[in-house]
C-alpha cells in the first residue's frame, strides 16, 4: 500500500524528533569521554565513564531507529555510523547545553545535573509514547537515566555544600550554565504536532517539575537558584556554539579520513 | 589549600539471593553514599550484583601476619575434626 503525504511527513518529523534525542546523548557521552584518564579520582573516571558509555548505548538506539524512520520517507535509511560520523555541525540537533566544554568538575557536574534531571522527566513522559519502538528505547534508557540524575546531584549538593572553594566554583557553573537550560522546556512545531498525536512530548510540561527538583537539589546544596532569564536558543535548528564544531573534528576525523573504516 | 585523601572502603557484594556478601576489593570514596555509587560503577557492571555493603577500611580489625605460626598452624596436625572421618550408615541419603 503506497504512504499518503501525511504518513510522510510524520514519519520525517518522527526521523527529526529521534535525531534530538540520539545527537543529545552521543554528544554528551563525547565530552564525558575527554574525562578518561583525567578524572579527580579512579573511582571517579569510572563512574563518569560509565555514564558516558550508557548515553552512547542509548543514542545507538535512537540513531538505528531513526535510520529505519529515513529509510520510510526516503527510501534508503542512513546507519548509525553515517549519522554520527558523517554529518556536520549544521546538521546536529543536539542541546547547547551539552556541547559546552568540560571546564572544572563542578562545571562537568552542574551540566550533567540540568541534563539529567530534564532527561529523566522526559525519558518517563515518552515511556507512555504511541510510538512502541520509542516507549520501549525509553523505557530501557530511563532505568539508567535515573541513576545518572541521583549521581550529578550527589555530586552538586557535595561540592556546594563543600569547602568554600568548592561552593564558590559550583555555584560559579550552576550560575554559567544556566543561560542554555531555556531551549529545553521550548518545543517547535516539528514537537508540537508530534505531542498532540502521543508519539513526542511538549517539552514545556516538563519544567514545573525541572524547576522543582533543581531547586531541591541547590538548596540542599547551600546554593542559589540563578534568577536570569535571558536563554540561548538554536539546537534543535542546527545552530550550534562554536564549541560543537571543534567537538565533532575530534569525534569524527578517523571516519573523515579513512571513510569506512572498521574496528 | 588543605589536600586529603578520600578514606577507603572495603566493597562486599552479594551476587545472588541466598548467597552471603563476599569481599570484592576496595576503594576511594568521600563519603558512606558515594562509596556504594562508586562501588556500582567499579564492581557491578557486568551484572555482578543484587545488594552491595561498603565498610569503612579503618573499622575493620585483622589478624596480624606474623600470628600466622600460633594461630592456624596448630588445625593443621588435627586432621580429625573434618566430618569426613565420621562414617555415614548407607541409608543416611544427600549428605
Amino acid at each position: 500500500m503506497p504512504s499518503s503525504t501525511s504518513d510522510v511527513n510524520r514519519d520525517r518529523q518522527r526521523f527529526d524528533y529521534v535525531l534530538r534525542l540520539a545527537d543529545s546523548d552521543l554528544v554528551l557521552a563525547q565530552r564525558l569521554g575527554e574525562w578518561v584518564g583525567h578524572g579527580p579520582a579512579l573511582e571517579e573516571d569510572i563512574a563518569l565513564t560509565n555514564v558516558g558509555l550508557d548515553l552512547i548505548g542509548q543514542a545507538r538506539l535512537w540513531f538505528a531507529y531513526a535510520g529505519e524512520l529515513e529509510a520510510r520517507f526516503a527510501g534508503a535509511g542512513r546507519s548509525e555510523d553515517a549519522l554520527a560520523f558523517l554529518r556536520d555541525s549544521g546538521e546536529f540537533r543536539n542541546l547547547l547545553l551539552v556541547e559546552q566544554p568540560n571546564g572544572n568538575y563542578a562545571d562537568t557536574m552542574a551540566r550533567q545535573l540540568y541534563f539529567d534531571t530534564w532527561h529523566r522527566l522526559l525519558l518517563a513522559e515518552l515511556t507512555g509514547s504511541t510510538d512502541a519502538r520509542i516507549a520501549e528505547i525509553a523505557a530501557k534508557a530511563g532505568k539508567e537515566v535515573t541513576y545518572h540524575a541521583e549521581r550529578s546531584a550527589s555530586w552538586v549538593i557535595r561540592l556546594g555544600d563543600g569547602s568554600d572553594e568548592s561552593h564558590d566554583k559550583m555555584q560559579a557553573a550552576i550560575d554559567d550554565l544556566w543561560m542554555y537550560t531555556g531551549e529545553l522546556f521550548v518545543p517547535d512545531a516539528t514537537e508540537l504536532v508530534l505531542a498532540q498525536e502521543g508519539i513526542a512530548c511538549d517539552a514545556s510540561t516538563l519544567l514545573p517539575a525541572w524547576r522543582e527538583a533543581i531547586g531541591a537539589i541547590l538548596t540542599e546544596a547551600t546554593l542559589s537558584v540563578p534568577d536570569a532569564t535571558w536563554m540561548q536558543q538554536g539546537g534543535k535548528r542546527g545552530v550550534h556554539t562554536e564549541h560543537l564544531g571543534h567537538l565533532l573534528a575530534t569525534m569524527q576525523w578517523l571516519q573523515r579520513a579513512y571513510p569506512g573504516a572498521q574496528w | 589549600m588543605e589536600r586529603s585523601e578520600w578514606p577507603l572502603w572495603e566493597v562486599f557484594i552479594r551476587s545472588q539471593h541466598g548467597l552471603a556478601h563476599k569481599h570484592v576489593g576496595s576503594l576511594h570514596a568521600p563519603d558512606a553514599e558515594m562509596a556504594i555509587k562508586n562501588a556500582r560503577d567499579v564492581y557491578t557492571r557486568r551484572n555482578e550484583g543484587v545488594s552491595i555493603w561498603v565498610v569503612p577500611s579503618s573499622a575493620i580489625t585483622a589478624t596480624a601476619p606474623g600470628a600466622k605460626e600460633s594461630l592456624f598452624e596448630p588445625a593443621n596436625s588435627k586432621v580429625y575434626r573434618h566430618p569426613t572421618f565420621f562414617p555415614m550408615p548407607d541409608a543416611v541419603k544427600h549428605i
